[in-house]
C-alpha cells in the first residue's frame, strides 16, 4: 500500500511533463479546444493532493520518496506539509484555470500548443520545487522553473522586447539558483544534512554554526531574485512581455512566490535571529515602497499589476522576517489571498485587451456595460486586494497590522511602511479593475481576432487606425471562468474563515514556525486597532485613487530626474560581458598557432619542473656508465643530426640531418636489443626522407630560420626547458624498482599459450591484437584522410574565375 | 645506461620543442617527426635498458633467457612509429596543400578560421 502512495505521488509529479509531451499534437488535432482535456492533468493533480489536506490540517508531514544515487545520499523525495500542500494546491488549482484560459486567450495561435507544452513543464517544476525534500532536487526544479520561465517570456521571440526580457529574467533568476546551490551546497558541508526534512529536524545547528551568514546571504541571493525583490526586481515587469496567461500564472500566483516560499521553508533553521529579522523587514519593505510607487506611473494595466505584484513580494518577505507574534500567520494569509486576487486581476487585464485590444488604462472607460461578467470577477478581486471585509484580503490585512502594530520605532516604521504601500495598492487596484469599466464607453481598436501573437506595440501605436467603433463582447467563457472563479474562492474564504484557517492558513503557518498555530482572525469587523489602520489605508487608498492622474505626473518625473534603473544596468552589464569576453578571446586566441604553441609548451614545461622543485624530487645524480666507443659515437651522431636540422641553411641539408638522427636512432634499437623496433625505424626514417623531399623540392620554401635573436633564444629556452623536465622525469622513473609483472606475464606465456618465440611480435599480434586492428584502423584512415587532401582541391582563397568557367574547371578536377 | 638515455631524450625534446617553436610549417614538421623518436626513446629506457639480447624465446626453453631486452617497451614502440609515421605522412601533405591554397608556408599568415579585426559580436538581444 505504502509503494502504492508512493507510485501515485510520483506519477502526478511526472503529470504535467507527460501533459506537456501531448498537448502539440492534441492542440493540432482539437485547436483551441486541447485546453479542456489537458486541464485535466492540473485538476487530477489538484484532487490528488486534496485529499492530504485532513492528514495535513492535523498536523501530518508525509513524506516519500527513492534512492537517487545513495552513495551520495542524493534521494528524489518528497515533504508534503502545511506548506507544501498550500502551495501544491494553489498550483495545480490555478494551473487548472490558466490552462482554460490559455486555450481561449491564445485561440488560433499558430503556436498555441507549443505554448501549453511550456505552461504544463513550468507547472511540473514549480510542483517540484515545492515538494522538494532532498537539496539537489530542490535545485533542479528551482532552474527549472527559470527556463520554462524563460522560454514562456520568449513565446514571442520575434520581437526583440521579448526576447530582452526572457534573457533578463533568465541572467537574474538562473543566476540566483547558483547562489542558492551555492547554499544549498554549504548546508550540506556545514551539516552533512541533504534533505529539508533532516534540516528542519536540526534545531539551532545552522543558527550555530560560524558560516550561517554565508549561508543565509546565498540562499537569501536565490530566493531574492526569484521573489524579485529590490534590487533584483526589475525582471518582472519586463517579464509581461509574456503573453497575459504567463504574467498570471508564473509571474503573480506562483513562481515568483518561489523564492518566498524558500524564507518561508528555512524560516525554523534561519530564523529568529537579528540578522534574519532586519535584512528581511528591510529588503521587503523597500521593494514595497518601490513597487508601488513606480507602479503609480503605469498607464499599462499589466504594467500596473506586474509592479503590485513586485510590492506584494516585498510585502511577504517583510511579513515573514518581521518575527513579531502573528507576522508569519499575515504572511501566510497574505500569500493566498495575493494569488487568488492577482491571478484573477491578470486575467482581466488579459480579457479587456482581448476584446477591447488595448491595455491603456487612459483609452479605455465603459467598458462594464459590454463585459458584465468580467467587471464582476475584476471587482470581486479588487475588494479583495483592497482589503475590504469579507474577502480574504480583509483578513490578511488586519492580520499584518495586528502583527506590526506596537509600540517601539522600529514596528511604527514598518506600520507605516504598510500603510503606505497597502494604500497605494488599494488606488491601483482599483485603478485596474475599476476605471476602466465605469464612465462613458469608449472607442477602442477592437477584440483581437484570431491574433497570431501577443502584439502589445502594435496595439499600443497603431491603434488609432479603428477609426471604426468596435462594439465590445463580454469575453467567452474560457476567458471568464478563471478569474471569476479565483474572485469567488477569495470571497469564499474570507466568509468561511473558520474553515479556511483549519484547512489552510493554520497548518502552513505552523509549518513556517516549526511549531503548532492556530489562526482566528474572522471577516468581522471589530473596533481594535488594526481595524483603525485599515480604515486609514482605504481612506488613503480613495483619495490616491481619485488623484491617480496628478500621481501618475508626479512618479514620472520622480524616476525621470533619477534616470538611471537596475533595468539600464542590465543592459550595461550584458554589453560590458560580451566586450570583456570578447577581449579575453582576442588576448587568448589572437589566431597565431606561434602563440598557441608557446604557450603550451611553456604550460609543460612548468608541470614538469614546478613539482619537481616544490616538492624537491629531482632525480639523484647517477652513476656514469662505461661505454663502449661505438655506443658513444651512435649517441653523438643522434645528437649532431639534431644539431644540423636546426641550423641547416638549406631544406636538402635539413632533410638529411633529419634522416641521421633518425638512421641513428634506429641503430640504437638495434644495440640494445630491439631488432624489430630497428628494423621499423629504418623502413619508415626512409620512407619519411624521401616523401619529405619530395615535397620540399616541390615547394619553394626556405627552412632556415626567420626569428630574431632574441625570439630564438626564448624559444631555445622553452625547448631546453622542456627536454630537462622530460630527461629528469626518464631518470626519476627510473631509479625507482621496477613493476616487473606485465613483463613476467608475456614472459611465460607467450610460447607456452600463444606458441610465438619473438615475445613481441606476440603481444602485437596476440595478447594486443584489438590494439594492433586499432592502430591499423588509424593508418587506414590518415591515408584516405592525406587522399581526400590531395585529390579534393576546393577553389577557396583565390577568386572564382567568373568571366571562363570552363577554363576554371579543369583545376577543380 | 638509463642516466645516458636521459640525457639523450632530453637533448631530443629540447630541439624538437625548438624547432615547433617556429612560424613556418616545414620546420613545425621537422620538430614533430624529431618528437616522435624522443617519445620512443623514452618508451624503451622506461622500460630498462639492457644490451644485445632481444626478446626472442630460444627453441629449447619455454621462457626468455636471462637479460633479454623487456618486450613490452617495444611492442607500445612499435605501433607508435607507424602511428606516427602515418601522422608525420598526413601533416605533411596538409602543410603541402596549405602551401597551395594560401599561398604561405608561416603560420601566421593562416587566419582563414580566426580572421584578424574580428568584430564585436552584436550587443543586442
Amino acid at each position: 500500500m505504502t509503494m502504492d502512495v508512493t507510485a501515485m505521488t510520483f506519477l502526478m509529479l511526472v503529470l504535467p511533463f507527460v501533459a506537456a509531451l501531448v498537448a502539440p499534437p492534441l492542440t493540432r488535432a482539437l485547436a483551441q479546444n486541447a485546453a479542456w482535456p489537458l486541464a485535466l492533468a492540473p485538476a487530477a493533480i489538484f484532487i490528488y493532493f486534496a485529499r492530504y489536506i485532513p492528514a495535513v490540517s492535523n498536523g501530518d508531514v508525509i513524506q516519500g520518496g527513492f534512492a537517487w544515487v545513495p552513495q551520495f545520499d542524493v534521494t528524489y523525495s518528497w515533504i508534503i506539509d502545511g506548506l507544501s500542500l498550500t502551495f501544491l494546491l494553489l498550483i495545480s488549482g490555478i494551473g487548472t484555470l490558466i490552462v482554460i484560459y490559455s486555450g481561449g486567450y491564445l485561440k488560433g495561435h499558430p503556436q498555441q500548443g507549443r505554448f501549453l507544452s511550456f505552461l504544463l513543464m513550468f507547472m511540473g517544476a514549480m510542483l517540484g520545487i515545492v515538494v522538494s525534500d532532498s537539496f539537489l532536487m530542490l535545485f533542479i526544479y528551482w532552474e527549472l522553473t527559470s527556463i520554462t520561465s524563460f522560454l514562456l517570456i520568449g513565446f514571442d521571440h520575434k520581437r526583440e522586447a521579448s526576447r530582452r526580457a526572457a534573457l533578463q529574467a533568465l541572467v537574474v533568476t538562473g543566476g540566483g539558483g547558483l547562489f542558492l546551490l551555492a547554499g544549498l551546497l554549504l548546508i550540506w558541508h556545514v551539516t552533512g544534512i541533504s534533505s529539508l526534512s533532516a534540516l528542519l529536524a536540526s534545531g539551532d545547528m545552522m543558527r550555530e554554526s560560524p558560516y550561517y551568514l554565508a549561508a543565509l546571504i546565498l540562499v537569501l541571493g536565490g530566493a531574492f531574485t526569484k521573489s524579485a525583490q529590490f534590487p533584483f526586481h526589475f525582471w518582472l515587469p519586463n517579464a509581461m512581455e509574456a503573453p497575459t496567461p504567463v504574467s498570471a500564472f508564473l509571474h503573480s500566483a506562483t513562481m515568483v512566490k518561489a523564492g518566498v516560499f524558500l524564507i518561508m521553508r528555512l524560516n525554523p533553521v534561519f530564523g529568529d535571529t537579528g540578522v534574519w529579522e532586519t535584512v528581511l523587514p528591510v529588503f521587503g519593505g523597500l521593494t514595497l515602497l518601490i513597487g508601488t510607487f513606480i507602479g503609480l506611473r503605469q498607464t499599462d494595466l499589466k504594467l500596473t499589476l506586474a509592479y503590485t505584484t513586485v510590492a506584494s513580494l516585498g510585502l511577504l518577505v517583510m511579513m515573514t522576517g518581521f518575527g513579531a507574534e502573528g507576522a508569519v500567520e499575515a504572511a501566510v494569509l497574505y500569500l493566498i489571498a495575493h494569488s487568488l486576487f492577482k491571478g484573477s486581476l491578470f486575467m482581466v487585464a488579459g480579457g479587456v485587451d482581448h476584446e477591447a485590444g488595448t491595455r491603456d488604462v487612459t483609452r479605455l472607460s465603459g467598458l462594464g456595460k459590454f463585459m458584465p461578467i468580467t467587471f464582476a470577477a475584476a471587482m470581486l478581486a479588487a475588494l479583495s486586494m483592497g482589503g475590504l471585509p469579507p474577502f480574504v484580503g480583509f483578513l490578511a490585512k488586519e492580520e499584518i497590522y495586528y502583527a506590526l502594530a506596537h509600540g517601539d520605532t522600529w514596528d511604527i516604521v514598518f506600520t507605516v511602511v504598510a500603510i503606505a504601500g497597502n494604500a497605494m495598492m488599494f488606488a491601483l487596484a482599483f485603478g485596474v479593475a475599476l476605471r476602466p469599466f465605469i464612465g462613458e464607453p469608449c472607442v477602442v481598436p477592437g477584440p483581437h481576432h484570431a491574433h497570431s501573437s501577443e502584439h502589445e506595440e502594435d496595439t499600443a501605436a497603431g491603434s488609432d487606425h479603428g477609426d471604426k467603433s468596435h462594439t465590445v463582447h463580454e469575453a467567452p467563457l474560457m476567458l471568464w471562468l478563471g478569474p471569476v472563479v479565483l474572485a469567488v474562492a477569495g470571497v469564499l474564504a474570507g466568509i468561511f474563515s473558520g474553515t479556511f484557517h483549519t484547512l489552510f492558513s493554520s497548518p502552513m503557518s505552523s509549518a513556517i514556525v516549526g511549531a503548532p498555530v492556530t489562526l482566528e482572525i474572522s471577516a468581522i469587523p471589530h473596533i481594535s486597532l488594526p481595524f483603525l489602520l485599515s480604515i486609514i489605508t482605504v481612506a488613503i487608498g480613495i483619495v490616491m485613487y481619485l488623484a491617480a492622474d496628478r500621481l501618475r505626473t508626479l512618479a514620472d518625473n520622480t524616476l525621470t530626474a533619477i534616470g538611471w534603473g537596475p533595468d539600464k544596468g542590465f543592459d550595461q552589464f550584458m554589453r560590458g560581458v560580451v566586450r570583456l569576453s570578447h577581449r579575453v578571446t582576442l588576448t587568448l586566441q589572437p589566431g597565431k598557432l606561434e602563440i598557441y604553441v608557446t604557450l603550451s609548451f611553456v604550460f609543460v614545461a612548468a608541470i614538469l619542473l614546478v613539482p619537481m622543485t616544490v616538492y624537491g624530487e629531482w632525480p639523484d645524480m647517477p652513476a656514469w656508465p662505461s661505454m663502449m666507443f661505438h655506443e658513444v659515437m651512435i649517441f653523438a651522431i643522434a645528437i649532431i643530426g639534431l644539431f644540423a636540422v636546426a641550423l641547416a641553411k638549406g631544406r636538402l641539408t635539413a632533410i638529411v640531418s633529419l634522416g641521421i638522427q633518425g638512421f641513428a636512432v634506429a641503430v640504437i634499437f638495434m644495440l640494445y636489443g630491439a631488432p624489430d623496433l630497428s628494423f621499423t625505424q629504418f623502413m619508415v626514417e626512409t620512407l619519411s626522407v624521401v616523401i619529405l623531399a619530395l615535397v620540399m623540392t616541390r615547394l619553394n620554401l626556405q627552412p632556415t630560420d626567420h626569428r630574431p635573436a632574441v625570439h630564438r633564444i626564448m624559444d631555445a629556452s622553452i625547448g631546453a626547458a622542456c627536454g630537462l623536465g622530460f630527461g629528469a622525469m626518464l631518470l626519476k622513473s627510473t631509479q625507482v624498482p621496477f613493476n616487473t609483472m606485465l613483463t613476467e606475464f608475456f614472459n611465460a606465456y607467450s610460447k607456452v599459450i600463444a606458441h610465438g618465440h619473438n615475445v613481441v611480435n606476440v603481444i602485437i599480434v596476440d595478447f594486443r591484437a584489438t590494439d594492433t586492428l586499432g592502430e591499423i584502423a588509424v593508418v587506414v584512415v590518415t591515408g584516405l584522410a592525406i587522399l581526400a587532401l590531395i585529390r579534393i582541391r576546393v577553389p577557396s582563397a583565390k577568386p572564382p574565375l567568373k568571366d571562363n568557367p570552363a577554363e576554371a574547371a579543369p583545376e577543380t578536377q | 645506461m638509463e642516466a645516458v638515455f636521459a640525457v639523450v631524450v632530453g637533448i631530443f625534446f629540447a630541439f624538437a620543442i625548438y624547432l615547433m617553436l617556429s612560424k613556418h610549417t616545414i620546420r613545425i614538421l621537422l620538430g614533430v617527426a624529431i618528437m616522435g623518436n624522443a617519445v620512443n626513446l623514452l618508451l624503451f629506457a622506461s622500460g630498462r635498458i639492457t644490451k644485445e639480447v632481444p626478446p626472442i624465446i630460444p627453441p629449447a626453453g619455454d621462457i626468455l633467457g636471462a637479460g633479454a631486452a623487456n618486450p613490452l617497451p617495444q611492442a607500445l614502440i612499435l605501433t607508435a612509429i607507424v602511428i606516427s609515421f602515418s601522422f608525420f605522412a598526413f601533416l605533411l601533405v596538409l602543410a603541402y596543400r596549405a602551401y597551395q591554397d594560401l599561398n604561405t608556408d608561416n603560420t601566421d599568415e593562416m587566419r582563414l578560421a580566426e580572421p584578424e579585426d574580428q568584430p564585436l559580436p552584436p550587443l543586442g538581444y
